[in-house]
């Protein structure tokens, strides 16, 4: 049995003080098994970017911990590589330096040669070889990712945080993309956290879902576990009952969730206390029309 | 053939043709002949008519001048002295000629005759040069240093020693605001410690950083040797103009990117691994900015610091020019105006060029 690598132990994290202060997650746990592709679906606003932020180290909660191996964490750190949202590519850096960047990091003491060769392997890896040398602005969003796939890779990680991955990218780059991080990280099978809001992303590429209730003051919602077997086949997904019943059911837990909010925000408005001036009342003659002088 | 049914002219193939004059067709990049054509007419037509509304409007002056100065001759010195400054005036003898503004035709004769008086200098230079060529090499195995020629410079050597003066300008602004616009950029108490000298200084008129530079120079330059004037006009102009690279460095690497400032805290670079390789490039753009700011005030604020600082350029060329009041003084003047237009012009389209060519972005 695999033991637990990351927990969130009550976790709450605001932004602000006193008054102005937004409550983005309150009382987060969770924990992740080692070895585990768990995925996390939300709506967008619900604090998905800061639940991952708080696991990479970048934030710090403000109650609770977070612990990761069993030690708090304290800061960024190698073992937890981190796909960003917007690829984060240093755009003076050609691909191959900007992997070159994070490996030199890892290795500080490898050649020129030894550092090339192993870019190169995660080049390939991602099958991005021909655009080797170009940079971040040549390139399409689909390979954008793909560079920081294999960054985030070649820091060789023991955890994969994916903040919303694929989140700008059309539809069909997005299930070719969905395929190829399956395929590297079935290669290795080190812990992933995904973070998205496809939920049929989210079915098809984890061992475990939970959704993020929307904020403020988000909360996990309950797991649903997904026994599908790997790998996993698009298309014969498309039709498999036990996926259609996963994904419906956490759509319908979604949906009704969002209703639920809608019900309950409600701006309050205090209306000002008038009341209408009625003819006879005293008041009237002063509000009367002007008297036409003859 | 027939048994298999496939008759021979129904498969036509292609012998694959090479072409001379396709391939050469591919490697010139095309050119809009029509829209360059334009372009050019459209700004040379412009010019024309620039050239003639100038023509028109010195004719114009030289008109009110030269009745002026009939009119005055008559009631200082009688009817017969107006008709005499009148015939002299159309015959264009030089020592009656109305002072205006000179139109292009004046200006085209003047630009022709400092380019004589160049060529002419530089005869002179160089036979200087080869009369004390013997005497010079004794000198410098006695250790003594040359002779060097001492005569007036021709308008050409003024151009010269203006554009040496600007990149001397340049290169000191360049070293002093960029090292301390990237140290005030990341540390934000020393930024608060700069500013106040910043801004106080920033506004502050070229005339009086030269008087402020001639001060401190002429202390601690002992050197007869040494050309002081220049070493003034280059540090005045540098610290004028030094202002709008230190502001925009400053600005450009307080500013990096969060997502950038998340790589660094991931891969966990270093510091200085993270100034060199994350902040400073990122911020290479508003650098340049700035730089094509001080390049361009630093030419502009070139000529007064010269006229003052009496350094032999330009602005001494202006100002000597209009002390003397000879005939040509203002056409010549006006062709010095046009080279400092024309060198300001090339100056920046070279920064433009430098910028486009480490600019990252699309």
């Amino acid at each position: 049995m695999s033991n637990p690598i990351v927990e969130f132990r009550n976790v709450s994290k605001w932004y602000g003080e006193g008054a102005d202060r937004t409550e983005v997650l309150s009382n987060i746990n969770l924990t992740i098994m080692e070895g585990e592709f768990l995925a996390i679906v939300g709506f967008t606003g619900s604090g998905k970017t800061t639940l991952i932020n708080l696991l990479s180290g970048l934030l710090m909660p403000n109650e609770g911990e977070v612990l990761f191996k069993g030690k708090p964490i304290v800061g960024t750190s190698h073992e937890r590589g981190i796909i960003f949202q917007n690829y984060a590519l240093l755009p003076w850096l050609t691909v191959a330096q900007n992997i070159a960047l994070a490996v030199k990091e890892i290795h500080p003491d490898w050649k020129k040669e030894q550092i090339a060769e192993y870019t190169d392997r995660f080049i390939e890896m991602v099958h991005l070889t021909p655009a080797k040398a170009k940079l971040p602005r040549e390139l399409s969003g689909g390979m954008r990712q793909r560079v920081s796939v294999a960054r985030a890779l070649s820091m060789d990680p023991e955890m994969l945080l994916m903040d919303e991955p694929l989140g700008a990218l059309d539809a069909l780059t997005r299930g070719v993309l969905q395929e190829e991080i399956l395929r590297i990280w079935s290669a290795n099978k080190r812990t992933a956290l995904l973070i998205t809001n496809d939920v049929d992303e989210g079915v098809f590429m984890a061992d475990r879902i939970i959704p993020l209730n929307p904020g403020p003051n988000a909360t996990l919602g309950p797991d649903y576990q997904i026994d599908l077997e790997r790998p996993r086949d698009k298309k014969a997904l498309n039709t498999d009952p036990k996926f259609k019943a996963v994904r419906t059911e956490i759509l319908n837990y979604l949906i009704d969730l969002s209703e639920a909010a809608k019900l309950e925000k409600s701006d309050q408005y205090t209306l000002p206390d008038y009341q209408p001036i009625m003819p006879n009342s005293r008041s009237f003659p002063f509000f009367k029309r002007k008297r036409k002088r003859a | 053939m027939s048994q298999i049914g496939i008759s021979s002219r129904a498969i036509k193939r292609e012998e694959p043709s090479f072409s001379i004059s396709k391939t050469l067709k591919g490697l010139i990049p095309k050119v809009d002949v029509k829209a360059l054509l334009k372009n050019s007419g459209i700004s040379l037509m412009s010019i024309l008519f620039f050239l003639l509304f100038w023509h028109l409007g010195a004719a114009y002056l030289f008109n009110i001048e030269a009745t002026a100065k009939i009119e005055k001759a008559r009631t200082e010195q009688g009817a017969a002295a107006a008709t005499q400054m009148e015939t002299c005036i159309a015959s264009g003898d030089v020592s009656c000629q109305p002072n205006t503004l000179p139109s292009p035709i004046q200006v085209v004769d003047a630009a022709k005759s400092l380019w004589k008086d160049h060529l002419l200098i530089s005869q002179k230079k160089t036979a200087f040069k080869a009369k004390v060529a013997g005497t010079n090499a004794q000198r410098k195995a006695e250790g003594l240093t040359a002779i060097r020629y001492t005569g007036r410079p021709s308008f050409i050597d003024q151009i010269i020693t203006s554009i040496k003066t600007v990149f001397a300008g340049f290169l000191l602004s360049m070293f002093i605001a960029i090292p301390i616009g990237i140290i005030t950029g990341l540390n934000e108490n020393l930024k608060t410690a700069f500013n106040w000298l910043i801004q106080i200084f920033k506004p502050v008129s070229p005339v009086v950083w030269l008087l402020l530079v001639f001060m401190i120079v002429k202390t601690l330059v002992r050197d007869p040797e040494l050309d002081k004037s220049f070493i003034i006009a280059a540090i005045s102009v540098g610290l004028c103009s030094m202002w709008a690279t230190l502001v925009n460095t400053s600005l450009g690497v307080s500013s990096v990117k969060t997502d950038y400032m998340n790589v660094a805290k991931v891969l966990q670079l270093g510091v200085g691994k993270k100034i060199f390789k994350i902040i400073i490039p990122s911020s290479i753009p508003l650098i340049f900015t700035g730089l094509r700011i001080t390049v361009s005030v630093a030419w502009m604020v070139l000529i007064a610091i010269e006229l003052l600082a009496q350094s032999p350029g330009l602005g001494s060329f202006v100002w000597e020019e209009f002390q003397n009041g000879a005939n040509d003084s203002n056409a010549k003047i006006i062709v010095a105006m046009f080279i400092i237009g024309i060198i300001g012009f090339l100056l920046d389209r070279m920064m433009v060029f430098v910028q486009q060519s480490v600019s990252f972005d699309t």
